[in-house]
Order: structure tokens, then C-alpha cells, then sequence
């Protein structure tokens, strides 16, 4: 059966990117234990709102752990302290009666903040745009099965796949490099035969629009790796490294 | 009741139509395809599909979505799979059979021109996404491999592992992104539609509000295209994500267009049951575990022994007793209606709660644990880290959940609403899956609307029409604007002291209750008047705090909100007036002896369409009659 404790909560309040921001602290009592993380701050924004105050904006949507919507610093760690987790998918059960908690939004330059938890990460986007994919117009398309693909290869292609584009390895990156977002990216087209002819062109511009859109260069602490609720892992920052060099190598006017 | 409606199929043999349509449509030559602009609402697998076609085509495209991101619409959560008729394990599949069990499954209400050119462009959809570099699920060889799903006798459904929908909308998000790049599309994240524009009776333009600033806006174009999903939001809890939403396709209802058969709602056999009274939302487990997990209950009621206290011969695996053909892979409809029984017998395996077991013991035993961990492994993951319970250990105890509406805005052949211009994609319609949505086509529908169906017909509608430019300063378009301004000024301004969620659930719970998996004319009747209060209430009494000049997401729910609460009496007024029972639509006052849907094929075999009339005038019920040519309307079996 369901437990419920008291907490006490420190926030991150920030109305925007220009706005200096400050913490501020909350007490919330009688939280069920089998509430997820985001159901236990809904029950303090009920509790702000029915106070009279401006609840707490964070950025939330399918709550299963897939839409990459979700994600802040929960005492210091992104996406808090379970491994391979989300915060939509992080449950109360894993606190204690009296626990302090801390709530900051993800730091990075890259990723203004639009308002308390919740920040812009559009910058993702744009290294998608810069040929984060394969060149085909609907209607070109070979028989699906007319390219066999290893099942070993799909299978790589389809572990840096995985990525839900939630920013936790920028967040817990002291340079918020975004190597393990871009390397899973390339990585994922890389892997696959489709993928190849585009492959030089697509590391040098996704790596360069990275740097460009204010990223850093990546700090070699693998706390991406243990951020990521999806468990990628940093091979993918090396793969990206192979690719990019020997995309320089062979394509050095690109 | 007007029996009015031509859904303008083409004629002749059901498997020529869509080739004889194709050959007398009208085309947009490429030179002049970038004359026209075209708005794309909702960026899921629908709206990011047609969005990357169009724009390769040569049509200027303006892209629209509430998130952060394109990426992040819901179709990303879809598990399971997608249909395809490839016949690559030899087992028989084919567009005929395809198209058949989809038909069937919908219990005899969908339409027979749409559903078979669903069947036809499937195959194509599986071609499109492995050449964009979708990581299917792969065989040693290296060929696709595939799996089965409910209501179907054959394999053809293609998976990565389970997280189908990801991959697939990352294959459509990384189109549309190549064509940000390439400057074919503007794409405008952070924004919410609050509106459809209607100037000289076609659809020119959206009203949007920019969630970051506030600011509310007008976009102008030759087309517009809903691709916003479905209304399961309606109920609480649902399985779709917190911000998904009727406003889209209600908006343009309000505006006109007709919307077709609200009452049909697929309420999903396998989630994790409800607990508690501050759930956000309930958590889907993909069909395909009904591929290796076995539904039971104990055969006794009341019966609190831990499962593996109960031996064999005090079990009731209730689906493989009733339906020894199809077992644990009966559709969905069936599936969910029988957990209900089973729970209303008082056999439910959580004390105080509803819930059955889904058991994989004899998986594991047979197949061993590392074949079942392959194949579900991150859903068994994910059913842990939610439940604090391990599956291989102990079954998992699920329930039914809203999660899918086969009901939407009425839409012809062409996918256009009865608005000229106004096109709609995806779960948004209501065409392709009838009573009730066969598992792994909802996939199969939004990727088939926008790569294989929309390019034709919005090329047939732009080329007959003209289209004189529509200024910014027009009535229609001013006027729309303020509407939407004192619609959100009225709502921050209420005063109330209820916050917009505690109207949601008020509302959600009813609809649960009484037009849920069962529904009964009394019920109904009781579920209008409270809709009516309900709505009277939140026009006085609703909290939305801070301005309208900023990010407000309590803003952005109290919208949401105020049209599901018109929008559920339509649903319910459908399902009061449709007097049979068909697929999720179950009329207790309507079954067979075995408690299965008896539909009334004299008086129901069409399509309702509503007609808003007004917020003080009852809406006008118009009907499509559905005709059946290749498969006849029978008494579903499952037997």
C-alpha cells in the first residue's frame, strides 16, 4: 500500500532569460509514495495556486519516458537520481519522510531559459537540420527488404536511436557539451547502408553547427553517459569523432 | 436526421478506385506547386509526414506545433508496431486481407473506399521509413522481421522493439527537418491554434497564440491541414499525453466543419491500472505483449491468494475460454469489454481496485527469459519502474484505458472536411477504422494520409480552385483574431477559485463512467445535464492565474479545457442517438445473449456527422450511408 511523506522543496524561479531568478522554498505534506516525480510537483502547483501564487512552470507531456519533454536537476543530477530514468518516470517511493529537494532548470547557453524549469532547446533542432538525415523523397524508396542490414548493425543504429532528445547530457556536462546527443544522431544514420552516402557531409555540418549554436567541446567526464535516462553510451562520441576526422580527411573543402 | 453526405468515392471495383482516382485527378505542375502555401497543424507522424512530402514536392509549407520541438508530438509514445501488407513471412498476408481485417475489427463502420486504400499504400509506408533510416526490427539474415497483433491471423506487423512510434516520427521529424533546411518549410514550434479562418467559405489561414510571448497571430495560406490527433483527453485518466487536445478539430466544428461519430473511442485492454487520487495520466502496455502474455483471473471471486498461490485449476484464463480461435489476440474492443466482466464478477486480482493478470511464466518457460527480454524488454522496464513490481516475477495486473478515438472531423476521399480547404489527417478523422482501431493501424493511417494520400488530393482541390489573396486586414481574419482574444481574456479574467485540472478530471470522470466501455440511455441523459452545470460553473468559477502576456500553462489548460466541455456533450448526444451497439460503442440495451455488440445494420449503417449551431442551439445531426460492395456486414466472431 501507498505511503505518503513530507518534503521540503527549494525551486528554481526564473520568469525568463533576463530575469536573474532566485530559490524558493515550499514544504509539501502527505505526498503518496507511488506518485511520479511530475504528479508530486502537480500537487504543489494545486497547493501554490489555491495559496494565490504563480505555480511552477516545468516542461512535461506524454509522461512515459519517451516524448523528451521533461527533465530538470534534482539535487545536482539531471533527471534525478534513478539510472535510465526520466523524471516522468521517477517515483516518490525513492524518497524519504523529511527530505530536502533541490529544483533547478538545465544550465546551459545553448538552452535560454524560457521560465522557471523550463528551457529552450531548439538549438537541437537546428543540429538535426544540418543533415540530421537521409536524403530521400517519398516515393524513391527500394523495396524494403531489397537492402539487407545486419542485425547486429540495426541493432547499433537502433541503440543511438533511442535518444529522446531530452538534453540531460548538456545539463550534466561541465563544458554542456552536446556530444552525446550529436554523436547518437550520427551514429544512428552511420550504422545504417542508407546512411553512408550522405555520412562525410553529415558529420562535418552537425559537428560544426554544435560548436556553432554555443555548445562545448566535449569534457571526456562520461557524465552524459550517466545522465542519459536511455543509457546511450559514449562509444557514440568516439564514433562521432572517427566520422567527423575522416569526413575532414577525405572532404577537407566541406 | 439529413441524409446528406457524399464522401465523393470513386466508383467501380474496390481495388481500382484509388488507381482510377489517381488517373483523373487534377495536377499542379512543379513550377507552379511553390505558388501555393499550405498550413500544417500538429508535427506526429500525420502533419510531419504531409509536411516533408508537400515540401518536396515544391509547395511552400508553414509547420505548426505546441511543443518545443516537432519531434515530441504524441504519435512518439505509439509502442507496439505498424501494419503492412508485405506477405514477407509467406503466411498469406495481402492488401485483400488487410483490408478485411481492418473493416471487420471496425465492426462494419468505416468506409470501405478509404480502409482498402489503406490497405493498398501500407506496404509503401515500410519501403519510405527504411530508406530514411528507420531501425526496424531485423532478422540475422538482415530482412525485417515481424509479429502479430489482435483481431489478425497473420504476421505483418513491423516493430523496433517497443518504441515503434519514436522511430517512425523520428523518420518523418528528420524529413521535415531536411526541409527546413533546404528553406521548403517555416516551422513555428511554441504554438498553440486557437482557430480556424474562413474567408468566402474556405479554410485560409489558422489563429495562433505564441506560448512563449503570449502574442496571438494570423497565418495565412491556400490549404489548411489538421493533423492535432485525437480527444481521448476527454476522459481522466487517458493514456495520451497531458497536453493533447480536441481545440483543433472543435475549433474548426465551430466554424462548420462536420464532425463525424465522436462516440466511437477505443478504450485499450492493457495499462497499468489506476491508483489514487493524484494520477496525471495512465501508462499503456503494448498489444504485442498479448503476442506471449496469457489474460487471467481467479475463476473464484474474492479469491486474495498472490498468483502464484493459485493453481492452474482455479484459474480462468477468460479470453482463450470464450474465443478459442483468436485466445489472448482478440481486438481491442472485445479484449477491454471482457476485463470489465470479469472485474464486474468481482474477480479482480487488486482488492479495491480493477485489475486482471498478464502473464508471461509460460513465455519465459517456453522461450526462455532473454528471448522475452529482446522482444519487451523496455516495457517490462517501464512497467517496474512505474509499478515498483517485477514482471518476469509476477504478472503484470493491468486494466483498460481511453487511448485511442476513431471518431473525427468528417472528411470525403480527398481527406477535405465539408470546408473547402480544409483538409484533415491522421487519428483528426474519422474515416479509416470505424466502431473500433485494429492494433498497429493508427501508425499505418497518419504515415498513409500524409506520404501516399494528401499529395494527390490537395494537388486535385488547389488545381480547381482559384484563389484570390487574402489580405490581413480582411473581416474574416480580424475578426477570428478578436474572438480568440476575448475567448482568453474571459477566461484569465474569471476570478474563480477552481483551477482549470479540477474541471478536467470533474468532467473526465463522468465521461469514463458513462460513456466509457459501457453506456446506457439513462446514463447518457444524466451525463448532459451534468456537462451543462459543469460548463455553467467553469465560466464562473475557474481560476487561471497571472496574464495572458507570457508563458501560462495554466492558460494554455483552461483553453484545452473550455472545449472539451462543449465538445463531450456532442460525444455524448452521438453515442445517446446511435441506438445500437458496434465495436468500443457498447449500448447495454443493445447485445447479444454473450454479452458481445449487436449492431443494428437497418437504421445504423452510417456515419453521423454533427453540425454545430450554436452555443444555444441543439446541433444537427447529418448522416453518410456506408456501403459495403466486397465484404458484407456480418456478426463479428472471434470464436
Amino acid at each position: 500500500m501507498s505511503q505518503t511523506i513530507s518534503l521540503k522543496l527549494r525551486v528554481w524561479r526564473q520568469n525568463g532569460p533576463d530575469d536573474a531568478g532566485r530559490f524558493e522554498n515550499f514544504d509539501l505534506a502527505d505526498v503518496p509514495t507511488d506518485l511520479s516525480f511530475l504528479e508530486m510537483l502537480d500537487m504543489l502547483n494545486e497547493q501554490i495556486l489555491q495559496a494565490g501564487g504563480d505555480p511552477i512552470v516545468f516542461d512535461h507531456d506524454c509522461r512515459e519516458g519517451i516524448c523528451g519533454s521533461c527533465g530538470f536537476m534534482i539535487d545536482g543530477q539531471a533527471h534525478g537520481p534513478e539510472r535510465g530514468t526520466t523524471v516522468c518516470q521517477l517515483h516518490m517511493r525513492h524518497y524519504q519522510n523529511g527530505d530536502t529537494v533541490v529544483l533547478e532548470p538545465w544550465r546551459a547557453t545553448a538552452f535560454p531559459i524560457f521560465k522557471d524549469l523550463m528551457v529552450d532547446r531548439s538549438a537541437f533542432d537546428a543540429i538535426q537540420q544540418a543533415g540530421g538525415y537521409i536524403s530521400v523523397n517519398c516515393g524513391n524508396a527500394p523495396d524494403a527488404n531489397s537492402v539487407p542490414v545486419g542485425k547486429e548493425e540495426a541493432s547499433d543504429a537502433f541503440e543511438s536511436a533511442v535518444c529522446v532528445g531530452c538534453g540531460a547530457c548538456v545539463a550534466s556536462c561541465k563544458n554542456a557539451s552536446a556530444s552525446l546527443f550529436t554523436g547518437a544522431k550520427i551514429n544512428h544514420l552511420a550504422n545504417l547502408p542508407q546512411g553512408r552516402p550522405e555520412a562525410a557531409r553529415r558529420a562535418i555540418r552537425m559537428v560544426e553547427t554544435m560548436e556553432d549554436r554555443g555548445f562545448g567541446a566535449c569534457s571526456n567526464t562520461l557524465e552524459c553517459e550517466a545522465a542519459c535516462p536511455k543509457e546511450i553510451s559514449i562509444k557514440v562520441i568516439q564514433k562521432m569523432n572517427r566520422e567527423y576526422l575522416f569526413a575532414k580527411l577525405t572532404h577537407p573543402t566541406d | 436526421m439529413i441524409r446528406d453526405l457524399d464522401g465523393k468515392c470513386p466508383s467501380g471495383a474496390l481495388a481500382d478506385r484509388w488507381a482510377k482516382y489517381k488517373a483523373e485527378a487534377k495536377l499542379v505542375g512543379p513550377i507552379n506547386r511553390r505558388k501555393y502555401e499550405v498550413i500544417i497543424v500538429g508535427t506526429g507522424l500525420a502533419g510531419s509526414s504531409a509536411a516533408s512530402t508537400l515540401a518536396e514536392q515544391g509547395y511552400k509549407v508553414k509547420a505548426f506545433c505546441f511543443h518545443g520541438s516537432a519531434r515530441r508530438a504524441h504519435s512518439i509514445a505509439a509502442q507496439g508496431g505498424i501494419n503492412a501488407a508485405k506477405n514477407y513471412q509467406n503466411d498469406n498476408a495481402s492488401i485483400f486481407r488487410l483490408y478485411y481485417d481492418t473493416i471487420k475489427g471496425g465492426d462494419f463502420r468505416s468506409r470501405e473506399s478509404n480502409t482498402y486504400r489503406l490497405a493498398e499504400v501500407s506496404a509503401n509506408i515500410i519501403d519510405q521509413a527504411v530508406a530514411q533510416g528507420v531501425p526496424f526490427a531485423r532478422e540475422y539474415g538482415g530482412t525485417l522481421a515481424n509479429r502479430t497483433f489482435g483481431g489478425v491471423l497473420v504476421s505483418r506487423t513491423f516493430y523496433a522493439a517497443g518504441q515503434t512510434g519514436q522511430q517512425l516520427l523520428l523518420g518523418a521529424y528528420s524529413g521535415l527537418m531536411r526541409q527546413v533546411d533546404c528553406g521548403q518549410v517555416e516551422m513555428h514550434t511554441m504554438r498553440d491554434m486557437l482557430d480556424v479562418i474562413v474567408v468566402d467559405g474556405k479554410a485560409r489561414g489558422i489563429v495562433t497564440r505564441n506560448l512563449v510571448t503570449g502574442e496571438l497571430e494570423t497565418h495565412l495560406a491556400d490549404a489548411v491541414l489538421l493533423c492535432t490527433g485525437g480527444y481521448s483527453n476527454v476522459y481522466f485518466l487517458s493514456t495520451n499525453a497531458m497536453k493533447s487536445n480536441v481545440t483543433a478539430t472543435w475549433r474548426a466544428a465551430r466554424r462548420g466543419a462536420y464532425f463525424s461519430n465522436p462516440c466511437y473511442t477505443q478504450i485499450h485492454p492493457t495499462c497499468i491500472p489506476a491508483h489514487g487520487d493524484h494520477q496525471s495520466k495512465l501508462t499503456l502496455m503494448s498489444e504485442s505483449l498479448r503476442n506471449s502474455g496469457r489474460v487471467w483471473v481467479p475463476a473464484a471471486p474474492g479469491d486474495t491468494r498472490a498468483p502464484s498461490q493459485i493453481p492452474e485449476s482455479e484459474r480462468d484464463y477468460y479470453l482463450e475460454r470464450k474465443y478459442p480461435t483468436f485466445g489472448n489476440m482478440v481486438p481491442r474492443d472485445v479484449a477491454s469489454r471482457n476485463a470489465k466482466y470479469a472485474c464486474d464478477e468481482g474477480k479482480s486480482v487488486v482488492p479495491g481496485q480493477r485489475a486482471v493478470y498478464l502473464d508471461f511464466k509460460d513465455a519465459i518457460a517456453r522461450d526462455g527469459r532473454d528471448s522475452v527480454e529482446e522482444r519487451y524488454g523496455n516495457l517490462f522496464h517501464m512497467y517496474q519502474k512505474i509499478t515498483g513490481q517485477n514482471p518476469y516475477e509476477r504478472p503484470m495486473q493491468i486494466y483498460p484505458a481511453p487511448h485511442y478515438t476513431m471518431g473525427g472531423l468528417w472528411v470525403d476521399y480527398n481527406l477535405m472536411s465539408n470546408i473547402p480547404g480544409l483538409f484533415v489527417l491522421g487519428e483528426a478523422n474519422f474515416s479509416d477504422h470505424g466502431a473500433n482501431r485494429l492494433g498497429a493501424s493508427a501508425l499505418m493511417q497518419g504515415l498513409a494520409d500524409g506520404y501516399f494520400v494528401i499529395p494527390y488530393t490537395l494537388a486535385g482541390y488547389l488545381a480547381g480552385e482559384q484563389f484570390e489573396p487574402v489580405s490581413p486586414s480582411d473581416h474574416a481574419v480580424t475578426g477570428t483574431l478578436e474572438e480568440t482574444r476575448e475567448r482568453i481574456d474571459g477566461l484569465v479574467t474569471c476570478g474563480g477559485s477552481r483551477s482549470a485540472d479540477s474541471f478536467h478530471r470533474d468532467l473526465g470522470l463522468k465521461m469514463l463512467d458513462e460513456v466509457g466501455m459501457s453506456r446506457t440511455k439513462a446514463g447518457l441523459e444524466g451525463t448532459v445535464e451534468h456537462i451543462r452545470n459543469l460548463r455553467a460553473e467553469f465560466k464562473e468559477n475557474l481560476n487561471v492565474p497571472g496574464s495572458a502576456d507570457g508563458l501560462n500553462p495554466e492558460l494554455e489548460k483552461a483553453l484545452r479545457v473550455a472545449d472539451f466541455l462543449e465538445f463531450a456533450e456532442v460525444m455524448t448526444l452521438d453515442a445517446l442517438t446511435r441506438e445500437e451497439s458496434c465495436g468500443g460503442h457498447f449500448r447495454e440495451e443493445y447485445q447479444t445473449d454473450g454479452g458481445e455488440a449487436k449492431r443494428d445494420d437497418e437504421n445504423f449503417t452510417h456515419v453521423a456527422a454533427w453540425e454545430y449551431r450554436g452555443e444555444s442551439e441543439a446541433p444537427i445531426r447529418h448522416q453518410e450511408q456506408l456501403e459495403f460492395t466486397e465484404v458484407m456486414p456480418s456478426q463479428r466472431s472471434y470464436k
